[in-house]
């Protein structure tokens, strides 16, 4: 396998060369610190900050109590589980004093110095200021407290020896926090220190390399969550309606936007986490984001002519008529207690990849239960693999002037198959 | 003993009287089979006083089969059973000998709704005691026509026996015996230990259907020639229809007719889907005046608070004042919660030969006729109200307005039955709600811990808008001449609307209940199940648990310190243990709750103890175990009973943690589940046992709105234990728990 | 004309093909057991089986299903030879108005059909998408298990009739 091969030969280069990093013993163990040690001011601000880094979404199992981890994150190296960092001392992180938190943060090592895997994006909480950094501990620290052991990494060697990770940090992690740009507004540098540090989204919408890093000159291009495509946020973003800081604004918060779309899958709890988090924060990361996208005209809506694909297209128009326009047509058939963003606005159906329709379609998007919100059944059954590439053909010439995804049959079937390995 | 005392015996004289009086007044009769049809004498017992002949009730047939007649309806509650198991002990046949025929007004009693969890207490003692009428009637006869002493045979398996094998089937012996003959309420009734059917959990006679897709609902009815009809209901209230060109959708395939009557649009169709899609043409064709007549959501109870109120005294008992040495207060406040049948509303209409005929799953067959009849102005006896089944109902929601539909829809296209199916959407936007309601409650302490001084006070719209009337359909108020809706009335005590379970069950030496009844109705409101009782219980017993803290008591001591009546007593304790309250160890995250009611402080009592699980970072809570004690007097399903308390549960639960009906100045919004969730599997307890203390020979209490009130109370008592946040503002929801509990 | 196979019998349907197969089922077959509850995929009342899986009739057309298998409740067993689920739900009298419960019913056969022994936990997350209103859900899950429990101990595959 090329990531491993390349993994060993770095460490034996890092071995004969002599250069070791020397791992960093922690403190001597802190007392458990109760809510009384902490200001409830700089505990709220950590809560804030917290929902913007996402702490809970990965240290969180589901069905699990907060912040106890056990989240299974499947990499192309093997399967990692998040930690428990609830401040019980013996299975969480209740000993860590604030220094060894923070050097978690910034260095990625545990309290006795040993690596964290990158799973855990300290390449972006590296740039988080101490101050910010103190206040996260001081949520965490309040926390109450789950005696919770997670399940052991699953990780082939060499990935499961955790030296290895000082070369992968030599050549990936740039240490270092934020520092302002003085040719940028005070909005749009609180964007960038928010999106590049604590929102880390370059962790999900940057491609990685083979060693499991950030492609630096496709940053922001695009990338992957647990089967689903994180969608490019940089100037390749596929949106057919460019967006305007009001629009991410409220995508950002209320998971959607009427121009633009849901947030579903792996984006669902980053929006619930972003709710929380005072508005002028999220203004700020869409600011930073918009001037990362740069200025786009509205996608030119030339009509793509079927081809080879018209029977494929022709039979999937019936299945639409049948089976989403009540809901998704906005001529006399629609429900009119129904109201849908315009599919032919919706980013996911421009994007170049069709796993975000394929799940959206086969499971639906749900609420949380009892949680209000958009409800879309999902198709799965219903459809044949057949009729899903038809349908989804149609819905790639008709609405987003665009060819038909090849292969979409296969990975349906991937995506189904992978849903029923994991509900056993 | 003081006035409280008096007041509780009175009532618990009353009720046995009624109910009992034959009990004790038990012989048998020996000679004629008619009765003096001029006695006034006591009231009878049960339905009986209102439908007092025989034959109304019990018809056997020379082939020997019998029908029993009741007017109340099935809606899922079990009733059909148990009345048919009433029947069958009283008249020593098994009961797949009983036919039971319900809610009819071509041919049952008239009951007036089927509501109050006055199902058992109305129409099961009047069969009880018509069946033991009806069976003394016929071994009278049997023993005329053998000369063998009365006391000498018995009722067995559909016939009169003699201790030496002869047999006389009821069918033989019927005749005319049962016809102009009166129910006099005097008959013995069997001695409850020897109960064969009563008393035991017989399964169901709908479920068997039900699950292998046998007709069984309104739904199901498929008449010769049937067609489909949809209505366009308007966007909002006070919607007027302005313009529609309906020419485009006459051409639709299979479209009938386009009735227009005023605001009142409908399309009828040849097939079910047809109707659909020609209702969709329709609505998005028509066009509507609407004004903005609902109050800021943000600021409903503010809003409730100002507007004009009746204060009606429940009760003003001044006891000579005892010093009280702490005092607490508390308001408490409850949302618009919806009914939300699964299955939305739906009737057939068929208008024929100028008489009409409504198959309807109406809780009130009776009233809803006299309300269509005067919609159509016809005369009472040109319209049949029918009851057939529909989804649990929970209440007054669009049962009557549906058949209200199919009324006039019938009318515009006579001579074929009309089925009328109304969608999601127009259920949610359009079914009465249960009212919101804010209550306060205040109370002093003595040294001792105990209640010396009470005041509660509750404010609401009326829990009441059933058809009686015209007025009180909804498609009436859409004609080109409309029908206003009746001035609302509060329903009186003992049964209570807004105020109902407003006076606590507990030992209180002073206390002052006051309802503000508050008659403008923004909002389409009406009897939710369990009406006033859900939101004052929650009150009352919320406050209770506030007042046992204050007192540095456990909840449950603290509830036994102040109950008198043994049987409550008996639930509360019988609950305790069964949870293992006494033995409870604290555990992160997780904390218990009790709560007691008697329904309508005459009706069923309940105890209830139960374990959340919250997660503070999420703020969700999740019941998971409750342990409930009930006694609805004489079981006669104790499976029915668990049942009934089971779905209470949960349905309250989902009321309590995520219910409330949104809106904004035009119109309603929780236009679907999506905008009004509900309770789903995922979040289903992992236990609930109910016990059934049986009480043989006792008045039937009712069951079917025991357990909503309690549950509320239970689960905010619980978060308190869990969290230390009281939380007196439903639903539960996340923002609210995250929001006491803070960081 | 549109072929439907539903419970293994081939069924001639004059329906357009954007007609939910809810409606043919109920308004041109005649048959109870699917029902409508919200047409919006949000409840469950209108649950069947189309080749295995559990669906919503109410969103699916029939133009969808020609050569596909259809399966309802009528299809699983009748009142005198209930199938175990349906014999389960009977059993634990799992039903209060009883709407909801064919689609409940359609729902478990789909998990059961493809897991015989699930945990209480895939029970649950597998009935997600059926609403019941009247509160039967623990007799609905204990039918749920107890017909699993059958179908193991008699070691028969429950595939209905169909």
């Amino acid at each position: 396998m090329k990531a491993r091969s390349l993994l060993v030969g770095l460490a034996m280069s890092v071995a004969t060369a002599g250069v070791l990093i020397t791992p960093v013993s922690g403190d001597t163990p802190a007392a458990p610190a109760g809510k009384r040690a902490f200001d409830a001011t700089v505990i709220a601000r950590g809560a804030q900050l917290s929902a913007i880094g996402n702490c809970a979404t990965c240290h969180t199992r589901p069905g699990g109590q907060s912040f106890a981890g056990g989240l299974a994150l499947e990499t192309p190296f093997g399967v990692i589980y998040s930690t428990n960092i609830t401040p019980d001392v013996e299975t969480g992180i209740g000993a860590w004093s604030e220094s060894d938190f923070l050097r978690a943060m910034h260095d990625g090592v545990d309290r006795n110095g040993r690596n964290l895997y990158p799973a855990f994006p300290y390449d972006h909480f590296a740039r988080v200021t101490d101050d910010d950094v103190n206040a996260i501990y001081a949520f965490i620290m309040t926390r109450d407290p789950v005696r919770a052991t997670v399940p052991a990494n699953r990780l082939a060697f060499p990935m499961n020896f955790r030296p290895m990770l000082s070369a992968w940090k030599a050549l990936y992690l740039e240490k270092g926090v934020y520092r302002p740009d003085p040719d940028r507004s005070a909005e749009w540098n609180r964007g960038a220190y928010l999106v590049e540090g604590l929102g880390h989204c370059g962790a999900c919408h940057t491609p990685r390399n083979a060693m499991g890093a950030e492609t630096k000159d496709l940053y922001l291009g695009g990338g992957e969550a647990e089967g689903w495509h994180a969608t490019a946020i940089n100037a390749s973003s596929p949106a057919p309606v460019p967006w305007t800081v009001d629009q991410l604004t409220r995508y950002l918060r209320q998971g959607w936007d009427d121009q633009h779309g849901h947030a579903a899958g792996p984006m669902t709890p980053v929006a619930h986490e972003l709710a929380e988090v005072p508005e002028a924060d999220i203004r700020a990361m869409a600011t930073y984001l918009l001037a990362v996208m740069g200025r786009k005209e509205p996608a030119a809506m030339r009509a793509v002519a079927p081809g080879r694909d018209e029977s494929r297209v022709q039979s999937g128009a019936a299945i639409f008529a049948g089976t989403c326009a009540g809901c998704h047509d906005e001529g006399a058939s629609a429900i009119s207690s129904i109201r849908t963003v315009p599919l032919a606005q919706t980013t996911s159906i421009h994007a170049p990849d069709p796993r975000n329709v394929l799940h959206i379609v086969l499971e639906g998007i749900w609420p949380e239960p009892g949680e209000k919100g958009v409800v879309m059944p999902g198709f799965e059954g219903a459809l044949t693999d057949e009729q899903l590439a038809s349908l989804l053909a149609y819905v790639r010439v008709h609405f987003a002037n665009r060819p038909p995804w090849p292969d979409v049959s296969r990975q349906a079937r991937d995506i189904i198959q992978h849903k029923n390995e994991n509900e056993r | 003993m003081n006035s409280h005392d008096a007041e509780r015996h009175a009532l618990s004289r009353r009720e046995f009287l009624a109910a009992s009086g034959a009990l004790i007044i038990g012989f048998s009769l020996a000679s004629s089979s008619l009765r003096a049809q001029n006695s006034p004498g006591p009231k009878l017992p049960g339905s009986l006083d209102r439908n007092p002949m025989l034959d109304s009730w019990i018809r056997i047939d020379a082939d020997g089969s019998i029908s029993v007649f009741t007017g109340k309806a099935e809606l899922g509650q079990g009733v059909k059973t148990a009345l048919i198991q009433i029947a069958a002990e009283q008249l020593y046949v098994p009961p797949q000998r009983i036919r039971l025929i319900t809610a009819d007004t071509r041919q049952t009693p008239d009951e007036g709704y089927t509501a109050g969890s006055n199902s058992m207490k109305d129409s099961g003692t009047a069969i009880m005691n018509a069946a033991a009428q009806v069976r003394e009637i016929l071994i009278a006869r049997a023993s005329e026509r053998l000369g063998v002493a009365a006391d000498r045979l018995k009722a067995q398996d559909g016939a009169v026996v003699t201790d030496d094998g002869r047999r006389l089937g009821f069918g033989e012996l019927v005749g005319d015996s049962l016809t102009r003959v009166r129910a006099d309420g005097q008959s013995k009734l069997k001695d409850p230990v020897t109960y064969s059917v009563v008393g035991k959990a017989m399964p169901r006679v709908d479920i068997p259907a039900k699950v292998t897709g046998g007709a069984a609902y309104v739904q199901d009815l498929r008449l010769p020639g049937m067609v489909h009809a949809r209505v366009v209901r308007p966007p909002s209230y006070v919607a007027r229809l302005r313009e529609l060109q309906t020419a485009a959708v006459e051409k639709m395939p299979g479209v009938l007719k386009v009735v227009r009557d005023g605001s009142f649009v409908a399309v009828v169709a040849a097939h079910e889907f047809e109707a659909i899609q020609a209702m969709r043409a329709l609505a998005a064709a028509a066009r509507w005046d609407e004004r903005a007549t609902l109050p800021d959501q943000a600021d409903l109870y503010s809003y409730l608070q100002r507007l004009p109120a009746d204060n009606i005294i429940d009760l003003d008992r001044q006891a000579s004042p005892s010093p009280g040495v702490r005092s607490l207060e508390a308001s408490y406040r409850r949302p618009y919660q919806m009914h939300g049948a699964i299955g939305p509303s739906c009737a057939v209409g068929l208008f024929k030969d100028g008489a009409l005929t409504v198959w309807t799953h109406s809780q009130g067959v009776y009233p809803l006729r006299q309300s269509i009849a005067e919609m159509l102005h016809l005369p009472d006896d040109r319209v049949q109200c029918i009851h057939v089944e529909g989804s649990g109902c929970y209440g007054h929601n669009a049962a009557d307005d549906a058949g209200a539909d199919a009324a006039l829809i019938a009318r515009a296209f006579p001579d074929r039955p009309v089925r009328v199916q109304w969608m999601r959407e127009q259920e949610h936007l359009w079914e009465p709600y249960g009212p919101a309601m804010l209550t306060t409650a205040k109370a002093a302490l003595d040294s001792a811990g105990n209640i010396v001084a009470w005041d509660y006070e509750v404010t609401s719209n009326t829990h009441s808008m059933r058809p009686g009337g015209a007025g009180n359909l909804l498609p009436a108020w859409h004609l080109a001449s409309p029908f206003a809706p009746a001035a609302p009335k509060p329903i009186p005590l003992p049964e209570g609307g807004g105020d109902r379970n407003a006076i606590p069950y507990y030992r209180l030496p002073s206390a002052r209940v006051v309802h503000r009844f508050v008659p403008a109705m923004p909002v389409r409101v009406s009897a939710l199940r369990a009406l006033g009782a859900y939101m004052n219980v929650f009150s009352i017993e919320s406050f209770i648990d506030e007042l046992a803290q204050a007192a540095g008591a456990d909840p449950v001591d603290f509830r036994l310190r102040h109950l008198d009546d043994p049987r409550a007593r008996d639930v509360v304790s019988l609950v305790a243990s069964r949870f293992g309250w006494s033995s409870y160890t604290r555990a992160p995250g997780r904390g218990r709750g009790f709560a007691f009611a008697r329904y309508k402080n005459l009706g069923a009592y309940i105890a209830l103890a139960l374990e959340v699980d919250v997660n503070r970072e999420r703020g969700s809570v999740r019941v998971m175990r409750a342990v409930a004690a009930v006694d609805s007097g004489q079981a006669v399903n104790p499976d029915g009973i668990r049942n009934q308390i089971e779905g209470g549960i949960i349905q309250s639960s989902s009321w309590t943690l995520h219910e409330a009906v949104e809106f904004d100045r035009i119109a309603i919004r929780s236009a679907d589940w999506s905008r009004y969730p509900m309770l789903r599997f995922p979040e289903i307890p992992e236990s609930i046992d109910v016990h059934v203390i049986d009480r043989p020979g006792q008045p039937f209490l009712g069951t079917g709105e025991a357990a909503q009130g309690p549950t509320a109370a239970a689960i905010g008592n619980a978060i308190a234990y869990a969290t230390g946040a009281r939380i007196r503002e439903l639903p539960f929801d996340r923002t609210r728990i995250k929001g006491a509990i803070g960081l | 004309m549109i072929e439907l196979d539903v419970n293994g019998k081939k069924q001639s349907v004059d329906a357009a093909p954007d007609t939910p197969l809810l409606y043919v089922l109920r308004d041109h077959l005649a048959m109870n057991g699917a029902k409508f509850g919200c047409g919006l995929g949000q409840c469950g009342a209108c649950t069947v089986m189309v080749d295995g899986d559990a669906v919503f009739s109410c969103l699916t057309p029939v133009a969808v299903l020609a050569g596909r298998k259809i399966k309802t409740v009528e299809g699983l067993g009748t009142i005198e030879n209930p199938s175990p689920l349906q014999r389960a739900f009977i059993d634990e009298q799992a039903a209060q108005c009883g709407y909801c419960i064919a689609g409940m019913i359609m729902r478990a056969q789909a998990l059961l059909e493809k897991n015989p022994s699930p945990s209480d936990a895939e029970i649950r997350r597998h009935m997600m998408p059926n609403l019941c209103r009247c509160g039967t859900q623990m007799r609905i899950f204990r039918a749920v298990r107890r017909a699993a429990q059958a179908m193991q101990a008699g070691a028969v595959p429950d595939r209905g009739r169909a």
